[in-house]
Protein backbone atom coordinates (compact mmCIF):
# COMPACT_ATOMS: atom_id res chain seq x y z
CA UNK A 1 0.00 0.00 0.00
CA UNK A 2 1.33 3.65 -0.68
CA UNK A 3 2.97 4.97 2.48
CA UNK A 4 1.17 8.00 2.39
CA UNK A 5 -2.35 6.37 2.11
CA UNK A 6 -1.28 3.99 4.53
CA UNK A 7 -0.10 6.60 7.14
CA UNK A 8 -3.46 8.58 7.04
CA UNK A 9 -5.49 5.33 8.20
CA UNK A 10 -3.00 4.52 11.15
CA UNK A 11 -4.50 4.48 14.50
CA UNK A 12 -1.90 7.50 15.76
CA UNK A 13 -3.32 9.70 12.75
CA UNK A 14 -6.91 8.55 13.05
CA UNK A 15 -6.73 9.69 16.95
CA UNK A 16 -4.88 13.21 16.12
CA UNK A 17 -7.67 13.69 13.32
CA UNK A 18 -10.58 12.88 15.98
CA UNK A 19 -9.02 15.23 17.88
CA UNK A 20 -9.06 18.12 16.01
CA UNK A 21 -12.86 17.59 15.12
CA UNK A 22 -13.77 17.28 18.48
CA UNK A 23 -12.25 20.61 19.47
CA UNK A 24 -13.61 21.92 16.24
CA UNK A 25 -17.38 20.72 16.85
CA UNK A 26 -16.93 22.27 20.62
CA UNK A 27 -16.94 19.18 22.20
CA UNK A 28 -16.24 19.37 26.11
CA UNK A 29 -13.99 16.66 25.61
CA UNK A 30 -10.62 16.50 26.24
CA UNK A 31 -8.11 13.89 28.12
CA UNK A 32 -7.35 15.07 32.17
CA UNK A 33 -4.18 16.97 32.00
CA UNK A 34 -2.69 13.98 34.48
CA UNK A 35 -3.61 11.68 32.22
CA UNK A 36 -2.11 12.95 29.10
CA UNK A 37 1.05 14.27 31.65
CA UNK A 38 1.40 10.62 32.56
CA UNK A 39 0.98 9.28 29.33
CA UNK A 40 3.94 11.67 28.00
CA UNK A 41 5.80 9.81 30.93
CA UNK A 42 4.56 6.34 29.93
CA UNK A 43 6.32 6.94 26.16
CA UNK A 44 9.19 9.04 26.87
CA UNK A 45 10.58 6.88 29.59
CA UNK A 46 9.71 3.55 27.26
CA UNK A 47 11.79 5.47 24.27
CA UNK A 48 14.76 5.80 26.87
CA UNK A 49 14.80 2.41 28.29
CA UNK A 50 14.43 0.48 25.43
CA UNK A 51 17.19 2.78 23.70
CA UNK A 52 19.14 1.92 26.97
CA UNK A 53 19.05 -1.97 26.35
CA UNK A 54 19.79 -1.40 22.74
CA UNK A 55 22.73 0.60 23.07
CA UNK A 56 24.02 -1.99 25.32
CA UNK A 57 24.42 -4.45 21.89
CA UNK A 58 25.32 -1.58 19.90
CA UNK A 59 28.83 -1.32 18.16
CA UNK A 60 30.84 1.78 18.79
CA UNK A 61 31.88 1.61 15.37
CA UNK A 62 28.18 2.07 13.87
CA UNK A 63 26.90 4.63 16.82
CA UNK A 64 29.66 6.78 15.96
CA UNK A 65 29.05 8.10 12.46
CA UNK A 66 25.14 8.81 13.19
CA UNK A 67 26.31 10.52 16.49
CA UNK A 68 28.67 13.26 14.47
CA UNK A 69 25.94 13.78 11.21
CA UNK A 70 23.23 14.25 14.18
CA UNK A 71 25.00 16.59 16.16
CA UNK A 72 25.92 18.28 12.72
CA UNK A 73 21.95 18.80 11.95
CA UNK A 74 21.73 19.89 15.53
CA UNK A 75 23.58 23.26 14.68
CA UNK A 76 21.94 23.30 11.35
CA UNK A 77 18.63 22.74 12.06
CA UNK A 78 18.47 26.20 14.05
CA UNK A 79 20.67 28.07 12.38
CA UNK A 80 19.05 27.90 8.48
CA UNK A 81 15.15 28.21 10.48
CA UNK A 82 16.45 31.13 11.97
CA UNK A 83 18.10 32.59 8.27
CA UNK A 84 14.80 31.62 6.53
CA UNK A 85 12.94 33.64 9.23
CA UNK A 86 14.87 36.38 9.56
CA UNK A 87 16.20 37.22 5.78
CA UNK A 88 12.98 35.93 3.71
CA UNK A 89 10.03 36.40 6.77
CA UNK A 90 11.22 39.88 8.48
CA UNK A 91 10.77 38.67 11.62
CA UNK A 92 12.38 40.39 14.51
CA UNK A 93 15.06 38.82 16.14
CA UNK A 94 13.17 37.58 19.21
CA UNK A 95 10.76 35.95 16.91
CA UNK A 96 12.88 34.72 14.79
CA UNK A 97 14.82 33.57 17.48
CA UNK A 98 12.02 32.12 19.16
CA UNK A 99 10.78 29.96 16.55
CA UNK A 100 13.89 29.12 15.79
CA UNK A 101 14.26 27.09 18.64
CA UNK A 102 10.92 24.96 18.50
CA UNK A 103 12.45 23.85 14.83
CA UNK A 104 15.96 23.08 16.09
CA UNK A 105 14.72 21.16 18.87
CA UNK A 106 13.18 17.96 18.56
CA UNK A 107 9.59 16.44 19.08
CA UNK A 108 9.83 13.33 20.59
CA UNK A 109 6.15 12.28 19.20
CA UNK A 110 6.74 12.74 16.20
CA UNK A 111 10.27 10.63 16.54
CA UNK A 112 7.93 8.22 17.97
CA UNK A 113 5.79 8.02 15.49
CA UNK A 114 8.29 7.84 12.57
CA UNK A 115 9.72 4.94 14.59
CA UNK A 116 5.77 2.88 14.14
CA UNK A 117 5.71 3.88 10.83
CA UNK A 118 8.98 2.28 9.92
CA UNK A 119 8.28 -0.47 11.59
CA UNK A 120 5.27 -0.94 9.96
CA UNK A 121 7.10 -0.58 6.31
CA UNK A 122 9.38 -4.01 7.36
CA UNK A 123 12.15 -1.17 8.20
CA UNK A 124 13.32 -1.78 11.61
CA UNK A 125 15.06 1.42 12.73
CA UNK A 126 18.06 1.04 14.91
CA UNK A 127 18.00 0.37 18.30
CA UNK A 128 20.19 3.31 19.46
CA UNK A 129 17.77 6.08 17.73
CA UNK A 130 16.57 7.72 21.38
CA UNK A 131 20.45 8.38 21.98
CA UNK A 132 20.70 10.35 18.73
CA UNK A 133 17.39 12.18 19.84
CA UNK A 134 19.05 13.07 22.92
CA UNK A 135 22.07 14.30 20.84
CA UNK A 136 19.25 16.36 18.43
CA UNK A 137 17.83 18.24 20.94
CA UNK A 138 20.46 20.26 22.78
CA UNK A 139 22.32 21.99 20.57
CA UNK A 140 19.21 22.59 18.40
CA UNK A 141 17.73 24.71 21.28
CA UNK A 142 20.99 26.40 22.51
CA UNK A 143 21.85 27.90 19.76
CA UNK A 144 18.80 29.50 18.94
CA UNK A 145 18.22 30.85 22.49
CA UNK A 146 21.65 32.00 22.44
CA UNK A 147 21.25 33.76 19.53
CA UNK A 148 17.99 35.01 20.84
CA UNK A 149 19.72 36.27 24.13
CA UNK A 150 23.01 37.28 22.37
CA UNK A 151 21.55 39.64 19.15
CA UNK A 152 18.89 41.29 21.93
CA UNK A 153 21.01 41.70 24.67
CA UNK A 154 19.00 41.26 27.80
CA UNK A 155 21.28 41.56 30.93
CA UNK A 156 19.58 39.33 34.05
CA UNK A 157 18.58 36.49 32.37
CA UNK A 158 21.68 34.03 32.64
CA UNK A 159 22.01 31.21 30.65
CA UNK A 160 22.92 28.98 33.19
CA UNK A 161 18.59 28.88 34.03
CA UNK A 162 18.33 28.30 30.26
CA UNK A 163 20.28 25.64 30.46
CA UNK A 164 19.04 23.98 33.79
CA UNK A 165 15.46 24.50 32.47
CA UNK A 166 16.31 22.15 29.15
CA UNK A 167 18.59 19.99 30.57
CA UNK A 168 16.39 19.27 33.78
CA UNK A 169 12.58 19.48 31.33
CA UNK A 170 10.27 16.34 31.94
CA UNK A 171 11.12 15.02 28.66
CA UNK A 172 15.19 15.22 28.59
CA UNK A 173 15.37 13.65 32.21
CA UNK A 174 12.90 10.81 31.21
CA UNK A 175 14.90 10.06 27.92
CA UNK A 176 18.58 10.42 28.79
CA UNK A 177 17.39 8.58 32.74
CA UNK A 178 15.70 5.96 30.65
CA UNK A 179 18.81 5.61 28.41
CA UNK A 180 21.52 5.07 31.60
CA UNK A 181 18.73 2.92 33.29
CA UNK A 182 17.97 0.80 30.20
CA UNK A 183 21.69 1.02 29.74
CA UNK A 184 22.55 -0.52 33.34
CA UNK A 185 20.27 -2.96 33.40
CA UNK A 186 20.80 -4.84 30.23
CA UNK A 187 18.43 -7.84 28.67
CA UNK A 188 18.51 -9.49 31.20
CA UNK A 189 16.36 -7.42 33.56
CA UNK A 190 14.73 -6.02 30.30
CA UNK A 191 12.81 -9.38 29.44
CA UNK A 192 10.66 -8.91 33.34
CA UNK A 193 9.29 -5.50 32.00
CA UNK A 194 9.45 -5.78 28.45
CA UNK A 195 5.50 -6.90 28.10
CA UNK A 196 5.07 -3.50 29.87
CA UNK A 197 7.85 -0.94 28.10
CA UNK A 198 8.01 -2.14 25.03
CA UNK A 199 7.82 0.42 22.49
CA UNK A 200 6.65 -2.75 19.53
CA UNK A 201 4.22 -3.61 21.88
CA UNK A 202 0.22 -3.11 22.10
CA UNK A 203 0.46 -1.14 25.52
CA UNK A 204 2.90 1.43 24.11
CA UNK A 205 0.94 1.87 21.15
CA UNK A 206 -2.28 2.05 22.63
CA UNK A 207 -0.84 5.10 24.75
CA UNK A 208 0.45 6.45 21.89
CA UNK A 209 -3.33 6.38 19.92
CA UNK A 210 -4.65 7.77 23.50
CA UNK A 211 -1.76 10.67 23.70
CA UNK A 212 -1.87 11.59 19.62
CA UNK A 213 -5.74 12.04 20.51
CA UNK A 214 -5.29 14.38 23.02
CA UNK A 215 -2.73 16.19 21.11
CA UNK A 216 -5.58 17.02 18.64
CA UNK A 217 -7.43 18.60 21.07
CA UNK A 218 -4.81 20.96 21.77
CA UNK A 219 -3.86 21.83 18.63
CA UNK A 220 -7.63 21.83 17.82
CA UNK A 221 -7.97 24.78 20.32
CA UNK A 222 -5.35 26.22 18.54
CA UNK A 223 -6.29 26.35 15.24
CA UNK A 224 -8.12 30.13 14.86
CA UNK A 225 -4.30 31.08 15.59
CA UNK A 226 -3.62 30.01 11.76
CA UNK A 227 -5.26 33.30 10.70
CA UNK A 228 -3.45 35.94 12.57
CA UNK A 229 0.25 34.45 11.96
CA UNK A 230 0.40 35.00 8.60
CA UNK A 231 1.03 33.07 5.15
CA UNK A 232 4.52 33.00 5.13
CA UNK A 233 4.50 31.34 8.45
CA UNK A 234 1.97 28.94 6.82
CA UNK A 235 4.24 27.99 4.32
CA UNK A 236 7.74 28.15 6.19
CA UNK A 237 5.66 25.42 8.71
CA UNK A 238 5.69 23.16 6.37
CA UNK A 239 8.74 23.72 3.86
CA UNK A 240 11.10 23.90 6.60
CA UNK A 241 10.76 20.42 8.04
CA UNK A 242 10.93 18.97 4.24
CA UNK A 243 14.16 20.51 3.88
CA UNK A 244 15.35 19.46 7.29
CA UNK A 245 13.66 15.92 6.54
CA UNK A 246 15.36 15.83 3.61
CA UNK A 247 18.87 16.68 5.33
CA UNK A 248 18.24 14.35 7.68
CA UNK A 249 17.37 11.36 5.78
CA UNK A 250 20.64 12.34 3.39
CA UNK A 251 22.90 12.73 6.00
CA UNK A 252 21.52 9.85 7.86
CA UNK A 253 22.33 7.63 4.77
CA UNK A 254 25.69 9.04 4.30
CA UNK A 255 26.42 7.45 8.12
CA UNK A 256 25.22 4.25 7.82
CA UNK A 257 21.96 4.06 8.89
CA UNK A 258 19.20 2.04 7.68
CA UNK A 259 16.06 2.79 5.83
CA UNK A 260 14.13 2.68 8.76
CA UNK A 261 16.74 4.46 10.73
CA UNK A 262 17.44 7.36 8.34
CA UNK A 263 13.47 8.06 8.27
CA UNK A 264 13.61 8.50 12.08
CA UNK A 265 16.22 10.56 11.73
CA UNK A 266 14.73 12.59 9.13
CA UNK A 267 11.84 12.93 11.05
CA UNK A 268 13.73 14.06 13.97
CA UNK A 269 15.92 16.82 12.03
CA UNK A 270 11.93 18.20 10.52
CA UNK A 271 10.08 18.04 13.74
CA UNK A 272 9.54 20.85 16.12
CA UNK A 273 9.53 20.58 19.74
CA UNK A 274 6.42 21.96 21.84
CA UNK A 275 6.64 20.20 25.46
CA UNK A 276 10.56 21.21 25.95
CA UNK A 277 10.99 24.48 23.53
CA UNK A 278 7.99 26.59 24.40
CA UNK A 279 8.78 27.12 28.59
CA UNK A 280 12.59 27.85 27.72
CA UNK A 281 12.07 30.10 25.07
CA UNK A 282 9.12 32.33 26.84
CA UNK A 283 11.85 32.67 29.75
CA UNK A 284 14.81 33.79 27.67
CA UNK A 285 13.08 35.11 24.72
CA UNK A 286 9.96 37.05 26.62
CA UNK A 287 9.38 39.26 23.65
CA UNK A 288 8.77 36.67 21.39
CA UNK A 289 4.96 36.12 20.20
CA UNK A 290 4.34 32.72 21.40
CA UNK A 291 1.67 32.55 19.16
CA UNK A 292 4.03 32.42 16.27
CA UNK A 293 6.10 30.09 17.71
CA UNK A 294 3.45 27.69 19.33
CA UNK A 295 0.98 27.89 15.95
CA UNK A 296 3.67 26.91 13.51
CA UNK A 297 5.26 23.99 15.80
CA UNK A 298 2.27 22.43 16.81
CA UNK A 299 -0.58 23.38 14.65
CA UNK A 300 1.32 23.43 11.46
CA UNK A 301 4.74 21.47 11.00
CA UNK A 302 3.20 18.74 13.93
CA UNK A 303 0.20 17.25 11.98
CA UNK A 304 2.19 17.87 8.74
CA UNK A 305 5.02 15.69 9.67
CA UNK A 306 2.47 13.29 11.14
CA UNK A 307 0.83 12.79 8.37
CA UNK A 308 2.76 13.54 5.53
CA UNK A 309 5.83 14.14 5.92
CA UNK A 310 7.00 10.76 8.26
CA UNK A 311 5.77 8.84 4.69
CA UNK A 312 7.84 11.47 2.54
CA UNK A 313 11.04 11.40 4.41
CA UNK A 314 10.82 7.39 4.38
CA UNK A 315 10.15 7.61 0.38
CA UNK A 316 13.50 10.14 0.56
CA UNK A 317 15.52 7.25 2.97
CA UNK A 318 14.45 4.48 0.72
CA UNK A 319 15.42 6.23 -2.70
CA UNK A 320 18.86 7.21 -1.25
CA UNK A 321 19.42 3.80 0.06
CA UNK A 322 18.35 2.41 -3.79
CA UNK A 323 20.80 5.36 -5.53
CA UNK A 324 23.46 4.50 -3.49
CA UNK A 325 23.87 1.55 -4.61
CA UNK A 326 22.84 -0.96 -2.02
CA UNK B 1 -10.46 37.29 68.08
CA UNK B 2 -7.54 39.44 67.46
CA UNK B 3 -7.35 39.98 63.86
CA UNK B 4 -4.32 42.03 62.27
CA UNK B 5 -5.08 44.23 59.47
CA UNK B 6 -2.69 43.07 56.18
CA UNK B 7 -2.37 43.03 52.84
CA UNK B 8 -3.18 40.22 50.42
CA UNK B 9 -1.71 40.51 47.31
CA UNK B 10 -2.71 38.02 44.33
CA UNK B 11 -1.10 37.57 40.88
CA UNK B 12 -2.54 35.61 37.83
CA UNK B 13 0.03 34.93 36.21
CA UNK B 14 1.42 32.41 33.30
CA UNK B 15 2.49 28.80 34.65
CA UNK B 16 6.32 29.31 33.21
CA UNK B 17 6.71 32.35 36.14
CA UNK B 18 5.53 30.31 38.95
CA UNK B 19 8.60 29.40 40.05
CA UNK B 20 10.68 32.76 39.29
CA UNK B 21 7.66 34.57 41.38
CA UNK B 22 7.35 32.45 44.47
CA UNK B 23 11.26 32.44 44.81
CA UNK B 24 10.86 36.22 44.27
CA UNK B 25 8.33 36.78 46.65
CA UNK B 26 10.50 34.70 49.34
CA UNK B 27 13.16 36.88 49.05
CA UNK B 28 11.42 40.03 48.63
CA UNK B 29 9.82 39.61 52.87
CA UNK B 30 7.29 37.31 52.07
CA UNK B 31 6.61 34.21 54.81
CA UNK B 32 4.83 32.04 52.79
CA UNK B 33 2.40 31.84 49.56
CA UNK B 34 -0.43 30.15 47.70
CA UNK B 35 -0.30 28.50 44.23
CA UNK B 36 -3.37 27.10 42.39
CA UNK B 37 -4.04 26.31 38.88
CA UNK B 38 -6.31 28.91 37.37
CA UNK B 39 -8.10 29.26 33.85
CA UNK B 40 -9.21 32.56 32.41
CA UNK B 41 -8.71 35.00 29.36
CA UNK B 42 -7.21 38.56 29.56
CA UNK B 43 -6.21 41.40 27.27
CA UNK B 44 -3.22 39.48 26.00
CA UNK B 45 -5.49 36.76 24.72
CA UNK B 46 -5.47 33.25 26.29
CA UNK B 47 -2.20 32.07 23.86
CA UNK B 48 0.72 32.38 26.27
CA UNK B 49 0.89 28.51 27.15
CA UNK B 50 1.04 25.69 25.20
CA UNK B 51 -2.30 24.87 26.63
CA UNK B 52 -4.34 28.03 26.34
CA UNK B 53 -5.67 29.68 29.15
CA UNK B 54 -4.04 27.90 31.73
CA UNK B 55 -2.30 30.33 34.15
CA UNK B 56 -1.25 30.49 37.83
CA UNK B 57 -2.93 32.18 40.56
CA UNK B 58 -0.05 33.18 43.52
CA UNK B 59 -1.43 34.69 46.35
CA UNK B 60 0.66 35.82 49.34
CA UNK B 61 -0.59 37.85 52.48
CA UNK B 62 2.37 40.24 53.38
CA UNK B 63 2.72 43.35 55.08
CA UNK B 64 1.82 46.90 53.23
CA UNK B 65 5.58 47.55 52.75
CA UNK B 66 6.19 44.13 51.05
CA UNK B 67 3.07 44.53 49.14
CA UNK B 68 4.61 47.63 47.71
CA UNK B 69 7.93 46.35 46.81
CA UNK B 70 6.11 43.27 45.29
CA UNK B 71 4.15 44.86 43.04
CA UNK B 72 6.93 47.33 42.12
CA UNK B 73 8.89 44.02 40.79
CA UNK B 74 5.81 42.77 38.80
CA UNK B 75 5.59 46.02 37.03
CA UNK B 76 9.32 46.33 36.33
CA UNK B 77 10.16 42.77 35.59
CA UNK B 78 6.45 41.14 34.18
CA UNK B 79 4.38 43.72 32.53
CA UNK B 80 6.14 45.03 29.69
CA UNK B 81 5.85 40.94 27.98
CA UNK B 82 4.24 38.46 30.44
CA UNK B 83 0.79 37.85 31.01
CA UNK B 84 0.39 38.64 34.59
CA UNK B 85 -2.05 40.93 36.47
CA UNK B 86 -1.82 41.82 40.12
CA UNK B 87 -4.24 43.69 42.79
CA UNK B 88 -3.87 43.81 46.53
CA UNK B 89 -6.57 43.67 48.80
CA UNK B 90 -7.28 44.44 52.38
CA UNK B 91 -7.22 41.52 54.88
CA UNK B 92 -7.83 40.92 58.66
CA UNK B 93 -5.92 37.53 59.33
CA UNK B 94 -5.95 35.65 62.59
CA UNK B 95 -1.83 35.31 63.90
CA UNK B 96 -0.55 38.37 62.13
CA UNK B 97 2.95 37.74 63.62
CA UNK B 98 2.52 34.53 60.69
CA UNK B 99 3.01 37.05 57.85
CA UNK B 100 5.41 39.39 58.75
Amino acid sequence: MDPIKSNLLSPVALAFALGVVARVIKSEFSLPRDVYAALSVFLLFSLGLKGGVELGHADLSVVAWPAVVTLALGCLTPLSAYAVLRGLGRFSVSDAAGIAAHYGSVSAVTSIAAVTFARGMNAEPEGFMPTLLTLLESPGIHIALAIGALKTAKPGQSVKSVLHEVLTGRSMVLLVGGLIVGLLMGEQHWAGIEGFFDTRGAIFKGALTLFLLEMGVVAGSRLSDLKRVGPFLLGFGVLMPVVHGLAGAWLGTLAGLSVGGATVLAAMAASASYIAAPPAVRMTLPEANPTYYLTASLVITFPFNLLVGIPLYFEAARWLHGAGGA
Amino acid sequence: MMLERLKLVTLVAEPVLEERLTSKLLELGATGFTVTDSRGQGSRGIRASTVPGEGVRIEVVVSADVAAVILQHVKDEYFPSYAVIAWVAEVEVVRGDKYV
